[in-house]
């Protein structure tokens, strides 16, 4: 009977439900707009809704990621629309190996303020987007699934517009900021790739990877490095996942513009520039120190000039660390992976885990200093089993670049964790 | 009287959409209504758990529904519901995404009448929250133990007054119902089976534990404190259960703290203080009976322990309990040498066993001191306590009493207000 139950569920609604539907910190509550889109859908079909300025919407969710115009499709190509300006961090979560589109937009006359701690102050209104893309396999049809798997984000870029003959779009993601604080919308593209729709509750895409970074022009010889990828768009409570980062409090914040991620070098037209330099010129950044903005390593730029632990501790920090922190959702294991944690135990090193689970895959400590292939936090990231896996989310692949760099980090690490004694099977029995 | 004004209200209007909805997606998907495919049926139940309300009742129908990624929860005061733990089952056994059956931070949560199987990862997990109900839910691995099932059936974690009653879990490969870091728990009328550990309390603050059966598990119930976590736990009842027969061989991942229960363990106390085991029904339980440990014998010995963790089982009482069999095949070389050497060919172990590990800070040599307010006191009749002296390589076992023969000061009842 599986999968063929009908399915005929009900919502009961008390009596007893405030009218006043907007509580603060909440995710985003789309429904209206679901409702506004059912009345008036019929009228918008016949617009162009790409063309025009920003759209401001200070409340509901539109159905359409057309109807904020922070892209724009133009002449063949995805463009950010006027006013909105394209980033990029020092070292980015890894999805799945998608490339990612991210821009930002505020109102005119606002800007952001600098914190050197956690994300910028944001004003009210502000627009931040994030398009994942993959670079279509070389010789594919858009339609076939086949991607690349190269870390070359230059692939299909040209010019700061992702030319759409030789890209994927998958999904964009906003968060906006208002009043009451910021929500999360997540949109998938259609596989026309001209519009995208919101999708609260996600979307599985399904893809084929094809690794180009190791092959040449010989197509041939690629057959072997083709890995099917079941891409996740993750649903509104997922984005949360990521974007609450005091657990208690339940708030969704942006991960991305903060000072550590923000700082680094950028081509501009005028050759290149610090890019929180060039937020400050351009009035989107107030109160930019002169001196000692904090700066995260880039993890796996080939050309990163930073030591080996500080490009891996930023890696774990942007990928790990925005649950494990002491107040995320993984506090409660007791793993804290977060840029500021400096004690080696918290840290992982010689820790036992707490709630792993079979996630433990067998080991005894998160991390073994000198021992990659003993440490849990190598084991979990080098998994694609739902129940093993770390990051929980955006995991169909591994990141095998950032399993190379953790495993040479933690080789690098000296020291010895204990041996067990006491009342234990396995040492005793042999089992 | 028609209420107008509540008839406009949002809420009022919502729901009347959201009771049409399926028709509508159902149209959308292309397929015949009321038959929406396994993938339209998660996306709706995701989709009404992303649009909850507060004071909501998502309603489940009887039928298997197959998921393939996990499900979540974040807003406060909903009730899920279905229609009975064997007519309504969300089923996982495709699952290739998510690391829960259901994800659930919120408050003022019930959850009844269904059943969750053959999550990859754990089954129902309830990530901080106030008054969480989970009443008649089966958590189960259908395929019966194995190391590759999920960890943890029925999972709250850092949550504050909670229920979990006559409810089922089978199969965890690491705890059937695993109560983490909370704070006024009861766990009442469950039955725990085929699990390593049937019913754990973990680092919790005030559980009472009673009216369960734990069965067949490795270990049948365990009340353990772990180290570098934000909470030690103290003041656990165990109390009014059946623990039967708890022998299956330990199948978790190592380095798993359950890893460390040695099959045959009825009641485990593994570094937690002030718990009270008392008017249960403990048999045939093949290590023993009652196991008290400290955090060395949980495989990882660790002699520099975290600062401020407290290591030693401290404040133990265990009375009135009927204890029958057990302690014949000891899931460990060690002990099963004691047994021979100590009790005989044909001889058991008695029903409460103590690894010996004691703060040297509070006493000396801890099987000689005189009783005092972290002991270990033991008043059940014939049975008594086995020092098998593990600190010094099980050299010098004991089973004087003098030490345990003493009372403690019984904890209160758990209330939860509204509840109890």
């Amino acid at each position: 009977m599986a999968g063929g139950a009908r399915w005929t569920p009900s919502v009961r609604r008390s009596a007893s439900v405030a009218p006043n539907r907007t509580r603060a910190g909440a995710p985003g509550r789309p429904r209206l707009a679901r409702l506004g889109f059912a009345l008036l859908g019929l009228v918008v079909l016949g617009c162009a809704p790409g063309s025009g300025p920003v759209r401001v919407h200070v409340d509901g969710a539109p159905e359409r990621l057309s109807d904020w115009r922070v892209l724009r499709v133009e002449d063949g190509a995805l463009v950010p629309n006027d006013g909105v300006i394209a980033y990029d961090l020092n070292t980015p979560l890894f999805s799945d190996y998608a490339h990612k589109l991210r821009t930002v937009w505020m109102p005119m006359g606002s800007r952001a303020e600098y914190r050197a701690d956690g994300p910028f102050e944001l004003p009210v209104g502000t627009i931040l987007s994030k398009t994942f893309y993959y670079p279509l396999a070389g010789g594919s049809a858009r339609g076939d699934g086949r991607v690349a798997r190269t870390a070359d984000d230059s692939t299909g870029v040209a010019a700061g517009r992702l030319r759409l003959d030789a890209v994927r779009l998958i999904e964009t993601r906003l968060l906006v900021r208002r009043a009451e604080g910021w929500i999360a919308l997540p949109y998938v593209w259609n596989q026309a790739q001209t519009d995208a729709v919101l999708e609260i509750a996600g979307a599985d895409v399904e893809l084929t990877l094809v690794s180009e970074d190791v092959v040449s022009e010989d197509r041939a010889s690629a057959a072997g490095d083709e890995i099917p990828l079941g891409y996740v768009v993750p649903d509104l409570n997922q984005c949360a996942g990521c974007h609450v980062r005091d657990h208690g409090e339940r708030s969704l914040a942006p991960i991305g513009p903060t000072a550590r991620h923000l700082n680094r070098w950028i081509d501009t037209p005028r050759g290149s520039r610090n890019q929180l330099e060039e937020w400050a010129a351009a009035g989107l950044l107030g109160g930019l120190p002169a001196h000692d903005v904090p700066r995260a390593a880039r993890a796996l730029d080939p050309g990163s000039p930073d030591p080996l632990e500080a490009r891996a501790r930023a890696y774990l920090d942007v990928n790990c660390g925005h649950c494990h922190n002491p107040k995320g959702p993984a506090d409660t294991s007791g793993l804290f992976l977060d840029h500021a944690t400096r004690e080696p135990r918290r840290l992982g090193v010689c820790k036992p885990p707490v709630a792993a689970g079979r996630g433990s895959g067998d080991l005894l400590y998160s991390i073994v200093p000198g021992r990659p292939e003993q440490s849990i936090l190598v084991h979990r990231m080098a998994s694609i089993d739902p129940g093993v896996a770390m990051p929980e989310l955006g995991r169909g692949a591994v990141h095998a670049e950032a399993v190379e760099l953790i495993s040479e980090w933690i080789a690098s690490l000296e020291g010895d964790c204990p041996v067990h004694e006491g009342l234990r099977t396995a040492t005793s029995i042999g089992n | 009287m028609l209420d107008t004004a509540r008839l406009r209200s949002p809420a009022r209007r919502l729901a009347t959409l959201a009771l049409l909805a399926p028709l509508s997606w159902a149209l959308a998907g292309g397929c015949a209504p009321g038959e929406p495919s396994p993938e339209e049926v998660a996306r709706q139940l995701q989709t009404r758990l992303i649009e909850a309300e507060p004071g909501d009742v998502i309603e489940i129908p009887e039928g298997s529904f197959d998921f393939t990624r996990s499900l979540s929860l974040t807003v406060d005061g909903v009730t899920i519901r279905g229609a009975g733990m064997d007519r309504t089952v969300l089923s996982f056994a495709g699952q290739t995404q998510g690391a829960e059956g259901l994800l659930v931070t919120a408050s003022d949560f019930t959850i009844e009448d269904l059943a969750i199987e053959d999550t990859k990862g754990d089954a129902l997990k309830i990530n901080e929250g106030r008054n969480v109900t989970i009443r008649r839910v089966r958590a189960e691995w259908t395929g019966g133990p194995a190391t590759e099932n999920g960890s943890y059936g029925l999972y709250p974690v850092q949550t504050e007054n909670v229920l979990i009653e006559e409810c089922v879990a089978i199969g965890a490969s690491d705890a059937g119902i695993y109560v983490g870091q909370s704070r006024n728990v009861i766990v009442r009328n469950n039955r725990a089976e085929l699990n390593v550990a049937g019913i754990e309390i973990e680092n919790t603050v005030g559980a009472d534990v009673y009216g369960n059966v734990a069965t067949r598990n490795t270990g049948g119930i365990l009340v353990f404190n772990m180290p570098d976590l934000p909470q030690e736990g103290h003041s656990t009842r165990v109390f009014d259960n059946e623990v039967i027969a708890n022998n299956t061989e330990n199948f978790a991942p190592e380095g798993t703290a359950v890893r460390s229960v040695l099959a045959g363990s009825g009641v485990v106390i593994t570094a937690n203080d002030r718990v009270e085991v008392f008017g249960n029904r403990i048999a045939d339980n093949q290590t023993a009976n009652v196991v008290i440990a400290s955090n060395y014998s949980t495989g990882y010995a660790d002699r520099e322990q975290v600062e401020g963790y407290d290591p030693y089982p401290e404040t133990i009482y265990v009375y009135g309990n009927e204890f029958e069999g057990g302690g014949q095949a000891p899931a460990m070389a060690e002990l099963e040498q004691l047994r021979v050497a100590l009790f005989g060919e044909e001889g058991r172990l008695p029903d409460v066993l103590w690894d010996g590990f004691s703060n040297p800070d509070k006493a000396a040599t801890a099987a000689e001191a005189p009783p005092n307010g972290a002991s270990i006191c033991v008043d059940n009749g014939e049975a008594v306590l086995h020092n098998v002296d593990a600190p010094n390589g099980f050299q010098n076992p004991t089973v004087d009493m003098t030490a345990h023969t003493c009372h403690h000061e019984k904890l209160p009842a758990i209330a939860i207000a509204g509840l109890t």
